[in-house]
């Protein structure tokens, strides 16, 4: 047990250690959110309708959380890419073949990532009041949780798809199909209502809709304009930590799995 | 490292123990039923050609995979149904670096000591000790993606031997290093069974690494051939090895065994026979083919020998992934 604690604090200090050595990284999560942050803000601000309920809240107030939450999904992504280099360069062999628990290799690998996507959401977090945003101590803290349980689900999220992949182009593919469309669809980019029926049922099977809106609700406490029409906050968060879980212990399955040897 | 290691470890304990084991990969069959045992102490080689079951078998030992039927255990473990306990008492130097290529050599020493259990000021001294032994202490800060590639094999030892295992498993660890790093390699495995009397298990598909080895077991595809020490295995053979070097081997095949009443066989465009006194035959090789034969050597049996014979097989080439 202490052992499996160990190799799960190492490994995700590992992954920090590296993410901060390959500079490009920190540019590549943070940049392109902020950039889409700042384009679509500007250009969709006048054709925005806000959510019904008569409220007045700008585009680039209501799109800036749903920025936060792609540099969670990029981050996320960026880790668990991160996962198929270790396969290639044979770092994760060498990590296999240690006397530890798979899941504390994998919460490692996961850990890690999550540290890394609040730490990003975190930075660009701060500047929420110049969208509009009132952020205090106490939402502040809260929002860190809800993002790191947002974080951990789509970190190990990615971590199940990559697992058994050796090249990124495999996966640059699924990010396309699978993750982004899984972040489109969440209420971030736009509002459920006003959609067509078809695509807010899409939108309430997302699970990261759930994450979103929780978030949303820690950001603005009680009924508002900006979060009107949303799933409760008991719902949205019982749906995101239940995600995670089931992320995980996928993740965990998997990597459990030491298979006849096909492709190990 | 103690100086009480020397004096434990009985010779005949044994360390790797494998029976019948079976690997399928879907319907291809890598081994077809392999036993042997490895004692204590030994540097016991795995040699074969490419896809002779060579690394089906390191991963197996190494807990990567598991196998298709048969058992195999380190240290009275068995490595699938055990795999934590055999884990903790193995280490494994992969052919691809196992290295973290971002991280210092320290770092990656110190992550791989964590992994096996190390920590705090055990984990420190260990680090430093296993430094200073493989020569890289000046090397410490400096990432492994800077290091040649035979300061990057020894880290990769380093790291292997870290958690002092009682068996080093290594996969074709000369691959891809020069003679002057494929000799270092070689007086560490040495100095590790001397002085802390770990076993060493390697793969290999090079005879000079082979002849290296305090026993050797040669796969061909997939099932064991021999298994013994390289001169026993040689001595069985016993006499000379007559090479004739000519630009027909096949056509001159049946000639040269009649004369010579004993089987040959054609490896890499040289016809091979073993007899008991090899020089006698020669002058007649000579005057019955003279113009067809180009050179005609003699010799002791090498390991490539032991292998023709044991398979009747003609290349020591890539056998059929």
């Amino acid at each position: 047990m202490r052992r499996g604690l160990a190799a799960t604090l190492t490994l995700m200090r590992r992954e920090i250690v590296r993410f901060l050595r390959e500079r490009n990284r920190v540019f590549g999560a943070l940049v392109q959110p902020i950039m889409f942050w700042g384009l679509f803000g500007a250009g969709l601000g006048s054709s925005f309708r806000p959510p019904a309920g008569g409220g007045s809240i700008g585009y680039a107030e209501y799109f800036f959380p749903g920025t936060v939450v792609l540099i969670l999904l990029f981050t996320a992504i960026f880790s668990t890419i991160s996962l198929i280099e270790d396969r290639r360069e044979g770092f994760l062999q060498g990590v296999l073949v240690a006397p530890v628990p798979r899941s504390s290799i994998v919460l490692g690998k996961v850990l890690g990532g999550t540290a890394l996507a609040v730490g990003q959401g975190l930075v660009v977090l701060i500047f929420a009041p110049l969208a509009g945003i009132k952020l205090s101590p106490a939402s502040l803290a809260v929002s860190l949780t809800v993002m790191a349980a947002i974080a951990f689900g789509l970190t190990a999220l990615s971590f199940c798809i990559a697992w058994r992949m050796d090249s990124t182009q495999g996966f640059h593919a699924i990010m396309t199909v699978l993750l982004m469309p899984l972040w489109l669809l969440s209420g971030s980019f736009f509002p459920a209502q006003g959609a067509p029926a078809w695509l807010s049922v899409l939108m309430a099977c997302d699970p990261l809709t759930y994450g979103m809106a929780a978030f949303r609700r820690v950001l603005y406490p009680g009924e508002g304009p900006a979060t009107q029409g949303l799933p409760g906050a008991g719902l949205s968060l019982a749906v995101t930590l239940l995600f995670a879980a089931a992320a995980f212990g996928t993740a965990v399955a998997l990597a459990q799995r030491r298979g006849s040897g096909v492709r190990a | 490292m103690p100086a009480a290691m020397r004096t434990t470890a009985p010779a005949v304990e044994t360390v790797v123990r494998v029976e019948g084991l079976v690997h399928d990969y879907g319907p291809r069959r890598a081994l077809r039923g392999v036993d042997f045992e490895v004692g204590s102490g030994q540097i016991f080689g795995l040699l074969g050609p490419n896809g002779g079951g060579k690394t089906t078998l390191f991963r197996i030992l190494a807990t990567l995979i598991r196998p298709t039927a048969g058992r195999a255990s380190v240290m009275g473990n068995d490595v699938a149904l055990r795999p934590r306990e055999a884990r903790a008492a193995i280490g494994v130097v992969f052919q691809s670096p196992a290295l973290d290529r971002k991280l210092t050599t320290r770092e990656n020493l110190e992550t791989q000591g964590r992994l096996y259990g190390l920590g705090g000021r055990a984990l420190r001294e260990a680090v430093d000790a296993m430094l200073l032994r493989v020569r890289l202490a000046d090397r410490a800060s400096d990432r492994v993606e800077t290091l040649s590639g035979g300061l990057m094999r020894r880290a990769e030892i380093a790291k292997g031997i870290l958690h002092r295992p009682r068996l080093l498993l290594l996969d074709e660890p000369s691959s891809g290093l020069d003679p002057g790093a494929r000799s270092d390699l070689w007086d560490h495995l040495r100095e590790l069974r001397e002085r802390d009397g770990v076993t060493v298990l390697l793969t290999t598909h090079l005879m000079e690494e082979a002849e290296r080895c305090d026993r050797l077991a040669i796969l061909s595809e997939g099932a064991l051939v021999a298994c013994g020490a390289p001169r026993d295995l040689k001595a069985e053979i016993g006499g000379d090895v007559i090479v004739i070097a000519t630009a027909a081997p096949e056509a001159l095949r049946g000639e040269v065994e009649r004369l010579c009443g004993a089987r040959a066989s054609v490896v890499d465009g040289t016809l091979r026979l073993e007899r008991p006194r090899g020089h006698e035959p020669i002058p007649r090789l000579l005057e019955t083919f003279g113009d067809r034969i180009d050179s005609v050597t003699i010799g002791r049996p090498t390991l490539l020998d032991v292998f023709v014979l044991k398979t009747g097989h003609r290349f020591w080439g890539e056998a059929e992934a």
